[in-house]
């Protein structure tokens, strides 16, 4: 038997030379700048400027609000991808069972993926707005004292409401799909070995739709850290206090609307570097559990 | 086909732009601001009426978001050497242009290298010196210039029973409970860090930074963790847990449409907002001076503008710093000013300016235009021209972060002034290596 061979001339490098091209503008070139930026002290206009080492990275790591704000991050991050998650694969299982009016059901359930995060903060924060919002009405005249300007746990709540929201309907998309991915074989012959359907989807459905919700896993976390900034941005900025500042949103106020050049450069490296660890740590460990 | 199309299209395009620039042999400078909604509109319209008052220069104005935006902004395009000529700078963000050397041209060399006579005592006081070296040569042009100013609901004070807005915090605390028995909230405010820091620091006379505010040197230390201010805020956060005083979060018009929608008796705002709140109040409204607290002084001084100045960046040609000063001249001339004056509410920065407005009966049909520039021209204590202080932008984001935190109870007032001394002396120090 003869192997096919290809000559390997320059083709091959031209067709993924776009792609190259791609990560090296948009990822490579910004990144490497970032990097260099943080080891500098320039000002803002770029006419003076000193290498200084790893001063910006110990000026952010003595600042004890740093450390509460990469706490605040992960833990919201954490919360946002479970919720969203969650909620999403239950309403997907409950819309693949619909039999009639499934079309309007899961069309419903997608729309929130139009919409851009900045326009669901802002919707959020009007609907909990203590001048006009109806939620904040409604929960205020259920007794309990809310307040999402003053009070950092209620200012909590509400990004989390609304980033979970947001997410759900992509989230639902991918686990409806791979829900009728799963063939009708496997369910069947499942369906007479196992009369329990909870117990069914644990077994079986659950693990077939494993990497669907690993891919997710992925995309939801990088969603929490990073698109989630629209959100805050709208409602909170941040506060009251520190309490919905997110690394991302620390990286916009001191590099964007501060000017300080070298101290944003080096909080973007380590958020780099943060998320960059996670992607790793979720392909080393937790893709080893998933079943393609 | 095509190609004979695209040919003569080509043709014509050629002869239409000859014809164009034949036509308009005038140099373009570019302005670059944050003024949106009316002012925006005002931005153009005088750019318009520079345009057609000669036909040299053409000046284009082009808004770029809001105050940070327009500075990130004109930071990337000077990196990039795409800067505009000018472009508008807010009170913050001014230490951050001016302390980087050779980033502008001071505004007092061009009009004299440009033999336009210029004088800074034709500016009024209050304005004259903020965005000045401390030598008092001119570095940017005063343009949007406000100053915060109480407004008070006339329907709620009646409701209440009370005749004269408070002039002093004392005289507040004795009509709060009669506001909030009448159904209002006493006060709001839209600025913790303008009007009840930084204005507060210059009405009492009090000093906000090391080294005359931080205009003599980048090397100083902040002075806010003082018995005064902190005396103030214990006050506010009682205030707010009785309530009379409502906190709508850092959105200025939040705060802002609290008063609008009659929820706020008093509200705590720009000078600038009089023109916005005409429109939007459907109740009698009236202004007057900040409040003062008696206990601190009895000679209350001037507060200090807000809003923000027109910046010549470095690096252009002669010709194009030819018509940014005449633009300059122009946009001062009286006229011009009392045209923005009443369709902004941002005070009129020359003394003509200001007396023309007097001359034309201006304030005999509108008194409450007057006190914004009546605060201004009040006696000027030695804290009362301003600060010129680094990473301001982040140091007013630790006053409200830790506002917010006394607001809510988390801390207590001491240790929330230890955290704001501590991060802003820090802010300082990392800004005094940076632009030393």
């Amino acid at each position: 038997m003869q192997k096919a061979q290809f000559h390997q001339g320059v083709s091959p490098y031209l067709f993924v030379a776009p792609q190259v091209l791609i990560i090296l503008v948009f990822f490579i070139w910004p990144a490497g700048q970032a990097i260099y930026q943080s080891f500098l002290l320039e000002d803002a206009f770029g006419l003076h400027s000193e290498f200084v080492g790893f001063l910006n990275y110990r000026d952010i790591f003595s600042d004890p609000e740093y450390l509460d704000t990469a706490v605040f991050t992960l833990l919201f991050a954490a919360t946002v991808t479970f919720f969203s998650l969650t909620i999403a694969l239950l309403l997907a299982v409950q819309a693949n069972s619909v039999i009639r009016g499934a079309g309007s059901y899961k069309t419903l359930l997608m729309w929130a993926y139009a919409i851009a995060p900045p326009a669901a903060g802002l919707m959020g924060n009007l609907m909990f707005s203590p001048l006009i919002g109806d939620f904040y009405a409604l929960i205020n005249a259920s007794g309990i004292d809310f307040n999402h300007h003053q009070n950092g746990s209620d200012a909590i709540f509400v990004i989390v409401l609304i980033a979970v929201w947001k997410q759900i309907s992509i989230n639902f998309i991918f686990f409806l799909s791979g829900l009728q991915g799963i063939s009708n074989s496997v369910t069947e012959a499942a369906r007479i070995d196992c009369p329990s359907t909870i117990k069914r989807f644990w077994t079986i459905t659950f693990p077939l739709l494993a990497p669907t919700t690993f891919f997710l896993l992925v995309i939801n976390t990088t969603y929490a850290f990073f698109d989630t900034f629209g959100i805050i941005d709208v409602t909170t900025r941040g506060g009251p206090g520190a309490s919905t500042n997110t690394l991302i949103y620390k990286v916009y106020k001191d590099g964007f609307l501060g000017a300080d050049l070298g101290s944003s450069s080096a909080q973007s490296v380590i958020l780099m570097f943060l998320v960059l660890a996670l992607t790793v740590f979720q392909f080393r460990f937790i893709e080893k559990k998933v079943h393609y | 086909m095509l190609g004979k199309i695209t040919k003569s299209a080509m043709a014509t395009a050629i002869m239409v732009s000859t014809l164009v620039s034949g036509a308009y042999a005038a140099t373009e400078i570019t302005l670059w601001h944050a003024m949106s909604g009316r002012n925006g509109e005002m931005v153009s319209e005088i750019a318009d009426r520079f345009n057609k008052s000669q036909d040299q220069y053409q000046l284009k104005t082009l808004n770029k978001g809001g105050y940070e935006d327009t500075m990130t902004a004109g930071i990337a395009a000077f990196r990039a050497k795409q800067a505009p000529d000018i472009i508008q700078i807010f009170d913050a963000g001014s230490a951050t242009i001016i302390n980087a050397k050779g980033a502008v041209y001071p505004v007092q060399s061009l009009m004299e290298d440009n033999d336009i006579v210029f004088d800074s005592e034709d500016y009024i006081p209050g304005v004259r010196n903020f965005y000045a070296d401390s030598q008092g040569k001119m570095i940017g042009l005063p343009f949007n210039s406000s100053t915060p100013l109480l407004y008070y609901n006339k329907e709620a004070m009646k409701a209440a029973g009370i005749t004269q807005p408070p002039k002093t915090w004392e005289e507040f605390e004795i009509m709060a409970p009669k506001l909030k028995s009448a159904g209002y909230t006493a006060m709001a405010q839209s600025h913790s860090a303008w009007i009840f820091t930084e204005n507060f620091h210059s009405r009492h006379n009090l000093p906000m930074a090391t080294d005359n505010n931080g205009f003599d040197s980048t090397d100083v230390k902040i002075l806010y963790n003082n018995d005064q201010l902190k005396m103030h805020w214990s006050k506010v956060k009682q205030w707010l847990d009785n309530k009379y005083y409502g906190y709508y979060g850092r959105a200025w018009g939040d705060n802002q449409d609290a008063f609008v929608q009659k929820k706020v008796a008093m509200w705590l705002g720009s000078s600038g907002s009089f023109g916005n709140l005409r429109k939007t109040a459907d109740f009698d409204f009236g202004t007057t001076y900040l409040p003062y607290w008696q206990s601190i002084t009895s000679s209350p001084k001037s507060t200090f503008i807000g809003g923000g100045a027109l910046f010549s960046f470095s690096g252009h040609s002669k010709d194009r710093y030819k018509g940014a000063a005449e633009f300059y001249k122009f946009l001062t001339k009286p006229e011009i000013q009392l045209l923005w004056h009443k369709e902004t509410g941002y005070v009129p920065i020359t003394n003509a300016a200001y007396d023309l407005a007097k001359k034309t009966g201006y304030y005999k049909e509108a008194p409450d235009a007057e006190i914004g520039i009546l605060q201004l021209s009040q006696e000027t204590g030695d804290w009362s021209k301003g600060y010129r202080l680094g990473y301001y932008v982040q140091i007013r984001e630790s006053l409200y972060k830790n506002y917010e935190q006394i607001l809510s109870g988390d801390v207590s007032v001491d240790s929330a002034f230890n955290s704001i001394e501590r991060e802003s002396n820090k802010l300082l120090a990392r800004f005094n290596k940076t632009y030393q």
